[in-house]
This record gives C-alpha cells, sequence and structure tokens, in this order.
C-alpha cells in the first residue's frame, strides 16, 4: 500500500516583509529623508541627508484594475525605474525614480496608456471609494461609475494643483461607509430611505430568525407570524436602513430604485494641520440616482469645488473656509437650500444649534 | 442582452468616455481572462438599468482554518448570469506601505489569472489587495498558490483587520517612527486573531508617521498610532530666509495660520516658542526646507474612531500623548492586550471599542485598562455636575 503525503499546507505567515519590495535608494536612505519638492504637479523629489534625490511619479487609477493593466504599471516599473512602484493610500500608483532623465518619458507613457499624472498637494486626489453594484449586496447606487463622472468632470483639478489646498473627495454606496467617509472635504453617500421589504413566502426557509434579529442594530426587527408561518416584523420608526440584516438574510431586501439616491455632505478632514480632525456635515440631503453619469451628482460637486476654489484663502481646506464664513454664507453662495434635514436630531444634537449671536448679515 | 456571448452594454458604454481611466474598461478587458467578466458587465448592466444592485451577501466560503479573508458574493440573478452565480472576494494581506517590485505583482496577476476573474482592487478600503471574484471551489488553490509565493489572506469580520500604514520613513522625512515596520510586526503578532475571528466586533490598527495622517487613522482605526515628537521644531533660518526671498508671506501663511500662536517673523528672524507648538504641522507642510519635526519623536495613541454603524461616526481620542518610538511596539502590545480582554468581556455583539467607551463612560475604560486619567485626553473637563464619586471617595 502507497502513501502519498500532500505538501505542507501554510497558513499564518502574514504579508511577505516589505524590505524585499524597497528600491535600493530607499534602503540606503531608510529614515534619513531631509526634505521634499515639488517638481511638477504630480511629481516629487525627495532628498535625503546623504543628498541622493527620489523622485516619485504619481498616476490616477479606476482603483478596479484588470491584471493586465497591473502588468502595464510592472513594465513601466521595469523600463523607467528598476521594477520598484508603490500604491497610496487614495489608490493612485507611484513610480520611484533615481534617475530624473526618466520623468518625462515616463509621464508620456502614462500619458499614452490613459493614466493621468497628478493628485499631489493642492489638487483634487483620487476619489476613494466602495464596491458598490460591482461587488456589494446593500449598495444603494454604483461607486466606481459616480467616481469616473466626478473624475472626467474635475479631472482639471487632478492634473493641476490650482486649489487654495488639498481637496479629498469619497463615495461610499451606504451608510456602512466602507470608505469612511465621514472625514473627507466632499463626501458623497449613498442613501437607502425604506425599510427592507420582508419576503415572508420564502423567510423561513433560507433565514435563521435568531441571528436575523440580533444582526439589527437597532433592535428593530421582533418575531412575527405571518400566515401561520414563522417570520419577523421591522418596526419601521427604528431602521435606519443600514442594510445588516439583509447581510444575514437574503429575504430582507433594501434595494429600492424609486427611493434610493444620494446625499452630498462637506468639510470633513482628518489631517491636524491647523485645525483638529473634522466630520463632514450635511450639504444636500438628496439627489436622485442618475446612472450612468449621474449629472445632479457631478453639478453638485462640480458646484461646490468651484465655489470653494473661487472664495477660500490659501491654505484653507473646505471645512476650514466654511468655518470662517460661516454656514449660512457657504449656502448662500453655493445656492444649496438649507432644510429641516440639516438640523441634526440624533443624539446629542444640541452641540451643532448656534449658541451664540454671532450672526453675520 | 447578449452578441456573440458579449454582453450589450449601452449604458456602461458611457462610463468609457471621458479623460479619467475607465474602469468599465478595465472589466471589458478582462474578458480574455475570464468568462466571468462579461457576466459581470452584464449584471452590472442590468443594476445600471434598474438602479438596483443584485448581489446576496449570504453563505459563509472561506478556506480551511480560516475564519475570514473570503468575502462570500452570489448573484441573485444567477440564471441570467451563471458565470457569477458564485463571484467570492479574497482579501490578500499587502505588504507594509504598499510596496510592491514588478516581479511581485507579475505573480499576483498569474495567481488570479488562473484562479480568478483577473479584477483586482489595488487597494480595498482597509488597505487589502483585493481579488475581486471567484467560485468556491478555486478559493483553496488560490489560497495555496498565494502563501507558497509568500502571501497570505486579510482579515474580515469580527477580528484583527489588516493593519495598514503610511509610507513613512520609506519616503518621508516626517515620519516619526517606522510605521512601515511597527504595521508589519503588529499584522505578524496578530496573525491567530486576524485569521479566526475572536472579537465582538472589529478591531483596526492604522498607522501614521505624522499628525498630517495620510491614513486617515484618526477617522478609521480602532487603535490609531500618530507620529509626534516632543522636542523643538527642527529650523534652518538660512532656508526660512530664502522661502522669503522667493515670495512666501511668512506672516500671513505661516504665522497667522498657527493654531497656538506660538511663532512670531520679524522680516528677518522667526522665533518659535516650541512649549506653546501643538505639533499641527501646518508652518512643516508649507516650508519643507526650513523647518522638521524635532528628534526626540514617538507617538501618540488615540482610540475608538470608527464609520457611523452602528452608533454614529466617531473619531478617535488621546489615550496616551507620546510613546518614545523605541518602545512603540512594547506598549502598544501592553495595550492591546488590557483592552481585548476588557472588550472581550463587556463589549456587547457588534459593538466597537469607541462605542464601548461611549456606553460604559472613558473613565470606566480607563480603570479596566489601568490607564490615568490625564488633561490631554480631553478637549476640556466635564461641563455638568452629574458626577458619579466611587464609593471609595465616599464616608
Amino acid at each position: 500500500m502507497t502513501t502519498t503525503t500532500s505538501p505542507k499546507r501554510i497558513t499564518d505567515i502574514g504579508p511577505p516583509n516589505y524590505e524585499q519590495f524597497l528600491p535600493p535608494i530607499i534602503k540606503r536612505n531608510y529614515g534619513q529623508w531631509k526634505y521634499h519638492e515639488t517638481l511638477a504637479p504630480g511629481v516629487l523629489c525627495h532628498v535625503a541627508e546623504s543628498g541622493e534625490k527620489l523622485y516619485t511619479v504619481r498616476a490616477g487609477s479606476p482603483r478596479l484594475l484588470s491584471v493586465h493593466t497591473i502588468r502595464l504599471f510592472a513594465d513601466l516599473a521595469d523600463k523607467y525605474c528598476g521594477g520598484y512602484l508603490r500604491f497610496t493610500s487614495r489608490n493612485n500608483v507611484e513610480f520611484l525614480l533615481s534617475d530624473p532623465a526618466n520623468i518625462e518619458p515616463l509621464k508620456q507613457d502614462l500619458h499614452k496608456a490613459g493614466y493621468p499624472v497628478g493628485g499631489a498637494n493642492n489638487s483634487i486626489s483620487n476619489i476613494v471609494h466602495t464596491q458598490g453594484w460591482v461587488h456589494c449586496h446593500s449598495s444603494a447606487t454604483d461607486a466606481s461609475g459616480l467616481v469616473k463622472c466626478m473624475m472626467d468632470a474635475l479631472y482639471p483639478y487632478f492634473v493641476e494643483e490650482k486649489l487654495p489646498a488639498k481637496l479629498r473627495i469619497a463615495v461610499a454606496c451606504c451608510l456602512n461607509m466602507c470608505g469612511a467617509v465621514h472625514c473627507s472635504d466632499i463626501a458623497v453617500l449613498g442613501i437607502h430611505r425604506k425599510p427592507p421589504k420582508i419576503k415572508h413566502d420564502v423567510l423561513p426557509k433560507i433565514c435563521e430568525v435568531p441571528t436575523l434579529i440580533a444582526s439589527c442594530p437597532t433592535g428593530a426587527i421582533r418575531p412575527a407570524t405571518v400566515d401561520g408561518k414563522q417570520s419577523v416584523e421591522v418596526l419601521e420608526e427604528q431602521c435606519m436602513y443600514c442594510g445588516n440584516c439583509y447581510t444575514v438574510c437574503p429575504a430582507m431586501p433594501l434595494n429600492d430604485p424609486d427611493n434610493d439616491g444620494l446625499s452630498i455632505w462637506v468639510g470633513g478632514k482628518v489631517s491636524n494641520a491647523r485645525t483638529s480632525p473634522k466630520f463632514t456635515k450635511l450639504a444636500i440631503p438628496f439627489l436622485p440616482n442618475n446612472p450612468p453619469r449621474w449629472p445632479e451628482v457631478v453639478n453638485a460637486v462640480t458646484n461646490i469645488v468651484e465655489v470653494y476654489a473661487h472664495n477660500a484663502r490659501k491654505f484653507e481646506r473646505l471645512g476650514e473656509w466654511i468655518e470662517r464664513v460661516g454656514w449660512p454664507r457657504f449656502f448662500q453662495l453655493t445656492g444649496i437650500e438649507f432644510t429641516r434635514y440639516h438640523i441634526d436630531d440624533y443624539k446629542h444634537a444640541g452641540l451643532t444649534f448656534a449658541r451664540s449671536t454671532h450672526i453675520r448679515f | 442582452m447578449s452578441e456573440n456571448g458579449k454582453p450589450k452594454t449601452k449604458l456602461l458604454d458611457e462610463l468609457e468616455k471621458g479623460p479619467w481611466p475607465s474602469f468599465v474598461t478595465e472589466i471589458k478587458k478582462t474578458s480574455d481572462v475570464s468568462p466571468m467578466c462579461d457576466d459581470l458587465l452584464g449584471q452590472l448592466e442590468l443594476s445600471y438599468e434598474e438602479k438596483k444592485g443584485h448581489w446576496k451577501h449570504g453563505g459563509i466560503v472561506g478556506v480551511l482554518g480560516y475564519g475570514g479573508g473570503v468575502i462570500g458574493r452570489y448573484s441573485d440573478v444567477p440564471e441570467q448570469f451563471p458565470k457569477v452565480a458564485h463571484f467570492h472576494t479574497l482579501r490578500i494581506n499587502q505588504p507594509s506601505g504598499w510596496f510592491y517590485t514588478s516581479d511581485a505583482l507579475r505573480t499576483l496577476c498569474g495567481i488570479w489569472e488562473r484562479h480568478g476573474s483577473g479584477l483586482t482592487n489595488m487597494h480595498g478600503s482597509t488597505g487589502d489587495i483585493i481579488f475581486l471574484g471567484t467560485k468556491t471551489d478555486e478559493l483553496e488553490p488560490t489560497f495555496a498558490e498565494l502563501t507558497a509565493a509568500g502571501f497570505d489572506l486579510g482579515g474580515s469580520g469580527s477580528c484583527m483587520r489588516t493593519p495598514s500604514a503610511c509610507v513613512g520613513q520609506a519616503r518621508c522625512e516626517w515620519a516619526c517612527y517606522d510605521t512601515m515596520k511597527l504595521c508589519n510586526d503588529v499584522t505578524q503578532a496578530y496573525q491567530d486573531e486576524l485569521h479566526r475571528p475572536p472579537f465582538p466586533y472589529k478591531f483596526k490598527v492604522k498607522c501614521a508617521g505624522c499628525p498630517n495622517d495620510c491614513v486617515a487613522s484618526a477617522a478609521r482605526a480602532d487603535l490609531s498610532v500618530i507620529g509626534i515628537w516632543k522636542d523643538a521644531i527642527q529650523q534652518d533660518d538660512a532656508e526660512v530666509a530664502k522661502y522669503a526671498a522667493a515670495g512666501l508671506d511668512i506672516q500671513r501663511d505661516v504665522c497667522a495660520r498657527c493654531p497656538s500662536q506660538c511663532m512670531s517673523w520679524d522680516g528677518e528672524k522667526l522665533a518659535i516658542e516650541n512649549s506653546d507648538c501643538v505639533r499641527c504641522m501646518h508652518c512643516i507642510n508649507v516650508m519643507p526646507k526650513a523647518l522638521r519635526p524635532g528628534k526626540e519623536r514617538g507617538a501618540a495613541l488615540l482610540i475608538g474612531s470608527k464609520a457611523p454603524i452602528l452608533q454614529g461616526a466617531l473619531l478617535s481620542s488621546v489615550l496616551v500623548p507620546f510613546v518614545p518610538a523605541e518602545e512603540l511596539m512594547e506598549t502598544i502590545q501592553e495595550l492591546i492586550k488590557r483592552i481585548w480582554e476588557f472588550w472581550d468581556e463587556y463589549g456587547k455583539n457588534r459593538e466597537r471599542v469607541g462605542e464601548l467607551i461611549q456606553r460604559i463612560g472613558m473613565p470606566s475604560f480607563l480603570d479596566a485598562i489601568g490607564l490615568d486619567p490625564a488633561p490631554e485626553m480631553v478637549s476640556a473637563p466635564r461641563d455638568n455636575p452629574y458626577i458619579f464619586f466611587q464609593n471609595k471617595e465616599q464616608n
């Protein structure tokens, strides 16, 4: 009798150590960088204490990348920078060059391939976003499509650095906010507005009721008997449309083309520069979900960007500008309607009420 | 709906127009890797027509011995689009700082071409490499090839999520500690907690090298590690003068923007009262050749940020104002041990650490993890008189 030994199963090794992926110039100067300067939009030069210079060329990507495109980036890295590259926290790709003579040819190759160079400093960098209809079960809208439409419109702000300060945009396709849009200069948030529609006929067959009840963060789901069968009911006033129930039970669909839409939020930041990190605040409570080009959203975001660019002082982030001029002027200058939905009525709502007579006219 | 096996995508074709690179083009050109891409486009076109998603969650899928790293995804119209009936995502733990060689990327591409759709996200929101879409029976073979190539899955579910870090000392003069090393060390130290979800909910660690926070640590991590320095800003007066000569209005653009008003400019000399500096980074950002963080470097540890689900969004708040760089790993491990012990026992299902703190109160949380209160933890002391004195202080 023969026995075959299966190869040892490898687990729990964690990611490969990053050191093997660092270009030699970085290894030589690790922790010894002295200063940096910007040579052109999307082109940075970092200078080490040793005097060595590292050149970074940053290009935008749609984040959703084919293996073909990744190989294209790999080929460009081989051609121009010894095969070394990295990605940024905003899904840009960065080529790490030692030879400045390679900057222009690399930029031309990227341009020819359709990947714009930019996204640093006082630009609009790539929009961080979620999966949307490409791959998510609870999305109220698509994310990649919205990003594509907005970046088409805002393209000049990516390839040039002409804003008063950096401006960071994020898209999340529902309020679970996998993209953590709650601290961006501008956030586009997909919203559901109706509780899940319960499919009582199939629910007992495909869902575990106790698990379903436990999935609701607000305790809005209760057991109920419907037509003699075990099912659940939803206390509609407690539902905040998070989709957690649909995650564990496909008989609780939340998608509702007639009521799903988009909301726009402004004035958040994570950096500590000048002012503390801030949450985004509501600018527009509802815009229609209008694929494939979402003109209402694109126009609204472009308008906010242009009003900010025209009015803010140098170095002021969007939220810092609004704090200086006041929210009434933000609504006046952007032409956005102020509604009852803008006044907070959730926990600690009073913290956002105006508690002074500092009123501008 | 389709022609020669290729879906008609009238609406999606609109997203191939315009200057920004198109994700639709990415999906279309991957059709030669896997026919899954055709059905993905077909289903996506249907979503664009109907304005609704067509994915179901449901069903636990994964690789043997792991409780996370794979997100199960099924089409709710499988008869129409059978090739994406299963379309699971793998999260693959990225190398610190998202650095790669071209060879490493080609290895990943080869694996995904053999076993999946050929579509990726570089990268997902938490930082992982995302392999987008494969069938259940391809999960183990993909995993075997990944681990043979030195890669491992990332986290999903109620686990230690894949930590991430900014570029740090690899390229940034402002990094106050080695973010990439700390990120890698933390990831390796908690492999069990990362792959086998043991917690009430997710736990995220993000390593930012300075208060500019390029990984949004303060907004997105349960434990935010944000680089900071203790001594004086390093100042090169000759370079300050050069910025002024080049047209920078130092009074208006630097001094007047300082949140603690700790600097003054007399037209020749920039004076900084470092004891008043709050280390916001503005002046350093504006004059990187002239000003740099001090030499006594480390990090502040902040606790509790998260997106809105369940009780509302939170930003992290200060837990430890300063830890010297060389003590960071040890301090974080001790702190994590104490936090997890308490959270494990008292946290409710799906309650992030920040929400636990909201529910029981920061003073009780500090008691539980054995930290003394410090004024750096608050923007102001309480303004309400509802103080619950502890028994030991009463007669």
